[in-house]
């Protein structure tokens, strides 16, 4: 091993702090400057970090797209853009906004970086496939940006046949090919966190000794592998069907278009459980952390996430319930829908369990996962709308549903996302963020978030389509609260990009424990060395062990169980 | 701007008002369950902030009690709900037996209705109130959704297929009617509305619009133009068309009966049936009979295979009970 | 912790991140058996395509089915059988250290795949030459009122045939891989787990055409209809 065997860990586990001096630690940020130490990594803590940069700029272009629309919303009249733009916005904002910000943003940023060191080893089971997932993820983005700068797309994010196979007139074959290569980053990265957690763990480290954020890591990867090959191949043929008119989704030659929804959400709608399942995780981990204590019911949390890894591939008729689907058929899928609201409500009440009789530190970060709680409840509660098939009739396709949706993803995922960068914010980088600022934006978010969606509701109940360039003029009232909470919402965001850049250079030195929290992260130092740990851990206590003596120990007597441990991260 | 500003949509169908309900309860139970979370989280926070008092948190496992009571009874909940919003949605599919017969078309970007009697519109629907109305509905291109947000109805208009939806307004007035499926450029102009009037004042706009022919004797000429009589008998008396025996099963009285089929299945005769048996004659023949019928796909627009069926619906059975006619 | 002696010029066995040889290859082959679920899934959305339309046009199908040539589709079957045989051959010589067997195996195994693409290629131009590739240019006529369906029937013939076929010229890519290892000596009874999981993907491809010929070809043979 290199240097940093010099620093042999104290019995507790933990790597002693060194004091900063002309012999600075080595970390995995300091391993190399060149741009070839970055582009050519295989460090899995280095790929997170060009993830967390370009899921950070496809955010940024995302939420342009999204700027834009609330800008045109804000009068009755198609005012500010002609429909062929505003069609295209809202196209590329959900393309933009699902495959590459939030399918890849918490496995690919925070999993990627955490995952090994949380189980205890050194990297993921194939880092040259880690890179290269990365390196697919930047193909298929640059091709949805050129595609973004070319004229765009205007079919929606759902590609709905036959409007995209034979009638759309934009690029929609490129920006296909651009979401078909895209979904080899995610199956790679599924693939990788499941043979990682599977064959990986450090010795002792049993399956339920596993941190909750592995468990839900370990579920989303379940639901990628399985469900994103069947986008692949769905997207496939749409191109073919534009390409050579292939025939299977065109009516005119006795093709299905129904079909195409239903192979469409066969993967997009487990996609939303990839997105939230993650989130789910991190909140777990803060709120364990932030009251010192270990998660109510953790074995049900555990299973609940399982839970809603399966019945997400059984429920995607929900989406159909006005398409022509039998009536049998749609029965069927409401009921399995229902039944996806139990391990939802199990985890938000064994999360508010968590917090009795703890002590709780209000922190950024648990203020993120207090929000979580909120919101996702009001999220969850109204899919129950969405899957009772009356009330679907008149909810579908307004802004109910939008509504929902993003009550879940960005109420949900992305205050877990935010919560989760703050959290491991100081192990990432060693700095800590200033926190009244960071205070100051989580309640600037939760506020615009609410005023932005919350009259989505409103708005859908009454009937507005989503989608909709111009609308009635009964609506505009809702509809500016809604623009105006999203200015709001975009200043809650740009926030965190100023301090938690300042926090690189004159944040204080985090050590490598500052919360105060249990798990393997928090046993070596901040930021870790490329390898993670100097010797393997041996772990004997349950996760979230609060309130217990450190009893994690250091491997077996040999230094350096690898002698082929290079020490390099250079392909 | 601030006028015209309601909270609510206005409800004027039959069914609205069940659904309603539904939203309602789920409304309330969404609000209750948040306020409580909301609660538990605030109360927990203040109660059990960290002071410097020494105090550590209280290490719990967790509880198998607490766990199958929170599961159970959401699912009771749940379960609960599913039954009744799929009661209110089997009436939904339901419609009553004097159901009127609208036929809509929808186009990039314009919904085209006929009315029983003929009458056509354009992104209007003019309706009588207290009426079942049922549109069978397709679409020319792509997929559509005509949706009455008074009415608390949507169905899509899907190329290739034919979808149904009925309502029956109780209310006199005007309500928007929105595509809700995203279907291209002008997706926000595809837009209309609907009129609900008296009884009497509809059979007065009925007498002042330009009564077209109705889909029946619209479609009464086309099966005699494409002349399908020369295969299929429109009457139980005609047993012999040019001295044979008809090539094709007799029409009168055929819709909404089961026919057997020459593959050994059973189909109910419906628009969607009609609709196939003229572009995919072969794909369900009925029992003896030969696949000997052409295809008329392409040669046919939506709206005149809509009128041939409407036609052939109207076809009815012998005088004496149409039982007789299947046969 | 190595206990193999390795040939000369032989990088070590196990990378940096593995504890040992044994945590290595237990995850390569958990790798490439969840890679291989993916690719399930990747034909499962066309399998389905292909069940739904069967049973929407059962005659189309049988009628258009009948158009292909069992014949090449039974030797190609063959093929790609006897390949699995030369594949799982080929291991075996890695599990008993002989290597020019093995060398040959692969070869063979090579051999039989570029035979297999070979035919199909002929297949594919004769589908060209009878206007039988899906598009306008289709020769709708020739299945009478079902020549629309034909179409759709020949639009997932390709498709699957076309996206297995692709999985071969991968296959023949990896086969050249495991090839240039196992000619420099990588591949011993103690390690040969790149040529296992290698294998694993080949007989994967193999099985895929198993499902493919009876679904594609032997669909409509016995109606003699093409013929």
């Amino acid at each position: 091993m290199t240097s940093s065997m010099s620093h042999p860990p104290n019995s507790q586990g933990t790597v002693r702090v060194e004091p900063d001096g002309p012999q600075a630690q080595s970390t995995y940020l300091n391993n190399g400057y060149g741009w070839k130490s970055w582009l050519f990594t295989v460090d899995h803590k280095r790929i997170a970090i060009l993830y967390l940069v370009s899921i950070s700029f496809f955010f940024a272009v995302g939420g342009a797209f999204a700027t834009m629309m609330r800008l045109e919303l804000a009068t009755p009249q198609g005012d500010v853009l002609q429909s062929d733009s505003y069609n295209k916005l809202f196209t590329m904002h959900g393309l933009v906004m699902i495959f590459f910000f939030l399918v890849p943003s918490i496995p690919a940023v925070l999993g990627n970086f955490l995952l090994p060191i949380m189980i205890g080893c050194k990297d993921l089971a194939f880092p040259k496939i880690n890179l290269l997932s990365w390196y697919i993820y930047v193909i298929g983005g640059t091709m949805t940006l050129y595609v973004a700068l070319t004229g765009g797309v205007d079919t929606g994010w759902t590609f709905y046949t036959p409007y995209s196979s034979t009638y759309a007139n934009t690029a929609v074959v490129p920006m296909a090919l651009g979401v078909f290569i895209t979904g080899f980053s995610s199956i790679l990265t599924g693939l990788n966190f499941i043979v990682t957690v599977h064959k990986m763990r450090a010795p002792g480290l049993t399956w339920f000794k596993l941190p909750l954020f592995i468990w839900a890591q370990y579920a989303t990867s379940l639901i990628m592998v399985l469900g994103t090959p069947v986008l692949a191949t769905t997207i496939l043929l749409v191109g073919l069907e534009r390409l050579f008119h292939i025939g299977i989704f065109d009516p005119t030659i006795g093709g299905d278009p129904v079909l195409f929804q239903h192979l469409f959400w066969f993967y997009s709608h487990p996609a939303v459980y990839i997105m939230i399942l993650p989130g789910m995780g991190v909140i777990s981990e803060i709120i364990a952390c932030f009251t010192k204590k270990r998660v109510f019911g953790y074995s049900f949390i555990a299973f609940s996430t399982l839970a809603i890894a399966v019945l997400g591939f059984l429920v995607w008729g929900h989406h159909l319930f006005v398409s022509g689907q039998s009536a049998f058929a749609g029965i069927v899928f409401s009921v399995i829908s229902m039944f996806v609201a139990v391990p939802s409500a199990v985890k938000i009440f064994n999360w508010t369990a968590t917090l009795y009789k703890g002590t709780i530190e209000v922190t950024t970060p648990m203020l993120y996962a207090l929000g979580f709680i909120g919101l996702f409840t009001i999220g969850g509660l109204t899919g129950l709308f969405l899957a009772i098939m009356s009330v679907d009739v008149h909810l579908t396709d307004t802004y109910f549903v939008v509504a929902h949706f993003h009550y879940v993803m960005v109420g949900g995922m992305l205050m877990a996302y935010l919560g989760g960068l703050h959290f491991w914010w100081p192990k990432m980088f060693g700095r800590m963020y200033p926190e009244f600022a960071a205070k100051f934006a989580a309640v600037i978010i939760f506020v615009g978030f609410n005023l932005t969606f919350f009259p989505q509701f409103l708005l859908g109940y009454m009937g507005m389509p989503r989608r909709y360039h111009a609308y009635p003029e009964e609506f505009q009232v809702l509809n500016i609260l809604s623009s105006a909470g999203a200015s709001i919402l975009a200043v809650g965001y740009i926030i965190p990009v100023f301090y938690l850049v300042w926090s690189l250079k004159w944040g204080e030195k985090a050590g490598p424990n500052p919360w105060g929290a249990k798990g393997l992260e928090w046993t070596t130092q901040s930021p870790p060395t490329t390898h993670n740990f100097d010797r393997i851990p041996v772990v004997t206590e349950e996760a979230y062990a609060y309130g217990h003596e450190p009893t994690i120990t250091v491997g077996p007597g040999d230094d350096n169980p690898n002698p082929h441990y290079k020490g390099s991260t250079h392909v | 701007m601030w006028k015209n500003f309601p909270l609510l949509p206005p409800s004027a169908s039959t069914m609205a008002v069940q659904i309603d309900a539904v939203w309602w309860f789920l409304v309330a139970l969404t609000v209750v369950m948040t306020v409580l979370i909301f609660a538990a989280v605030l109360t927990f926070v203040v109660m059990f902030r960290k002071k410097n008092d020494g105090r550590v948190a209280t290490q719990i496992e967790g509880s198998t009690q607490l766990e199958i009571l929170w599961s159970v009874i959401p699912l009771i909940i749940v379960m609960g709900l599913f039954f009744w919003g799929t009661a209110v949605y089997v009436q939904m599919m339901r419609p009553p037996k004097n159901v009127m017969d609208f036929y809509l078309v929808g186009k990039q970007w314009m919904w085209k209705v006929q009315h029983p009697t003929g009458q056509r519109e354009i992104n209007a629907l003019h309706i009588p109130v207290n009426q079942a109305i049922r549109l069978t509905q397709t679409s020319e291109d792509v997929i559509h959704s005509f949706f009455i947000p008074a009415f608390r109805t949507k169905k899509d208009a899907v190329p290739g297929r034919y979808t149904q939806q009925w309502f029956e307004a109780n209310e006199v007035g005007t309500f928007h009617i929105f595509c809700a499926e995203y279907c291209g450029t002008k997706h926000s102009q595809m837009i209309g509305e609907v009129t609900v009037m008296t009884q009497e004042d509809y059979e007065i706009w009925l007498s002042g619009a330009v009564a077209g022919e109705s889909p029946e004797d619209a479609g009464k000429k086309l099966f005699e133009g494409m002349r399908c009589a020369s295969c299929h008998p429109i009457d139980s008396a005609v047993k012999l068309i040019d001295g044979v025996a008809a090539r094709g099963p007799l029409l009168a009285g055929i819709y909404g009966t089961e026919v057997a089929l020459k593959n050994g299945g059973k189909v109910v005769v419906d628009d969607t049936y009609i609709r196939e048996s003229i572009v995919r004659p072969l794909a369900k023949v009925v029992a003896g009979f030969e696949p000997v019928m052409p295809t008329y796909e392409g040669q046919l627009s939506e709206e005149q295979i809509i009128q041939i069926a409407a036609y052939i619906k109207s076809l009815k059975g012998a005088e004496a009970p149409s039982d007789g006619a299947k046969k | 912790m190595s206990e193999h002696v390795l040939p000369a010029g032989v990088p070590p066995p196990v990378s940096h991140h593995f504890v040992d040889l044994h945590q290595q290859e237990e995850s390569e082959k958990l790798g490439m058996w969840t890679f291989l679920i993916t690719e399930v899934m990747f034909f499962g959305a066309l399998f389905t395509a292909y069940v739904v339309y069967r049973n929407m046009y059962p005659e189309a199908f049988m009628l258009a089915s009948s158009k292909l040539d069992w014949k090449l589709g039974g030797l190609n079957t063959l093929v790609l059988i006897v390949s699995s045989l030369t594949m799982a051959m080929a291991i075996r010589c890695a599990q008993t250290a002989k290597k020019n067997l093995m060398l040959i195996n692969i070869v063979l195994t090579m051999a039989l795949g570029v035979v297999f693409l070979v035919v199909k290629y002929f297949e594919y131009m004769s589908k060209w030459e009878h206007h039988l590739m899906p598009g306008p240019s289709f020769d709708v006529a020739a299945f009478g009122q079902w020549g629309n369906q034909a179409r759709i029937f020949f639009s997932i013939y390709f498709a699957m045939t076309g996206l297995h076929a692709f999985h071969m010229i991968v296959g023949l890519g990896i086969m050249t891989w495991v090839f240039l290892k196992a000619r420099k000596g990588h591949f011993t009874p103690q390690r040969y787990v790149g040529i296992e999981i290698s294998g694993l993907y080949w007989h994967f491809v193999d099985l895929v055409w198993i499902f493919l010929f009876p679904m594609l070809y032997l669909l409509g043979a016995h109606t003699g209809l093409g013929h």
